[in-house]
């Protein structure tokens, strides 16, 4: 586990969230830091999602409610003739997933990792029944994300709710970044990296906005 | 709704059972979760004071693994799939 650092020699921009009047959070975001944000939110989620939709990117062409096999509007039913769903739609009522293993993506396998390590016959079976609804869990707390944080940036002001759907979000790019710059608990050592210069030490400074503004939130909620 | 009949005689059995070796939900430690996160995972999930939540947290931390939860195997399986759902690196195992 970590704990903010006092983040020598990186300028963070903001200072997260604090506590609103009659519940919640609230922070003020500008137009870069929201764009930054919600870049790495979509990232993620589409990266977790797969082909769940995120909010107000509907496939193109399609009509809400369009193309579900509702069967109004459609051909009438012959008499007697069972509406039997095929295995896709049982699977998607009973949120099974496909996978019973783990991915192979370190990133979603940090982000949907084994309940069983030593098991693999009851981590597969675990995983069959809960990786979907994680996995659209994860989307759906990204999608807050998207809801609440306006493109143009500005002050954002969370319910409860919508604070902990933001923890959870926050939480996952942090893990999502952690595994691709392979973050330790040795901060000497990953400043050291991040010396150098280029992509690493960009990456870091974003880590530690983003800790920075999921401790805030944290402390904003308690 | 019916009402089974009383046995006095009967030995207990069921919910007042605590099984010889129950299940245990564990959650282990990891370089990028919050001390603060956790914490605050575990009061919201388990209901825990925020001592008792700060507690284990510490035992995650230093020891590398804390037994979060016992219980019956479901529960849980059920606990961790909610661990997950808030990012935290969670595995259930029978006690031993």
């Amino acid at each position: 586990m970590s704990e903010p650092e006092d983040q020598e020699g990186l300028q963070l921009p903001g200072r997260g969230f604090r506590a609103a009047r009659g519940g919640g959070a609230t922070a003020r975001f500008a137009r870069a830091e929201a764009m930054l944000l919600r870049n790495l939110v979509g990232q993620v989620a589409e990266l977790v999602g797969g082909d769940q939709p995120l909010a107000g990117e509907r496939p193109p062409g399609a009509q809400p409610g369009a193309g579900e096999p509702s069967g109004a509007g459609e051909r009438p039913l012959a008499e007697g003739e069972d509406v039997v769903p095929d295995s896709r739609q049982l699977e998607a009522m009973f949120a099974l997933s496909d996978s019973a293993m783990l991915p192979d993506d370190p990133v979603l396998a940090r982000l949907l990792p084994d309940a069983y390590p030593d098991d693999p016959a009851a981590a597969g079976e675990f995983r069959r029944y809960t990786e979907s609804g994680l996995r659209s869990g994860k989307v759906a707390a990204a999608r807050t994300v998207l809801d609440t944080l306006p493109e143009g940036g500005g002050r954002v002001r969370l319910s409860v709710d919508q604070a902990q759907a933001w923890l959870r979000s926050l939480n996952d790019i942090r893990l999502a970044l952690g595994v691709r710059l392979e973050v330790t608990e040795d901060r000497e050592a990953m400043l050291e990296r991040a010396s150098q210069g280029g992509p690493q030490a960009a990456g870091l400074w974003i880590y530690d906005w983003l800790t920075l503004l999921q401790e805030t939130l944290v402390e904003a909620l308690w | 709704m019916s009402v089974a009949p009383v046995e006095l005689d009967q030995p207990k059995s069921g919910e007042d059972t605590i099984p010889a070796r129950p299940w245990v939900a564990i959650v282990w430690n990891d370089p990028v979760n919050l001390m603060s996160y956790v914490t605050y995972v575990f009061q919201q999930v388990f209901g825990y004071s925020r001592k008792k939540a700060e507690r284990l947290m510490l035992d995650v931390h230093h020891k590398g693994k804390a037994v979060v939860a016992a219980g019956a195997r479901e529960e849980m399986e059920r606990d961790v799939e909610i661990l997950h759902g808030y990012g935290l690196w969670a595995t259930v195992r029978q006690d031993s």
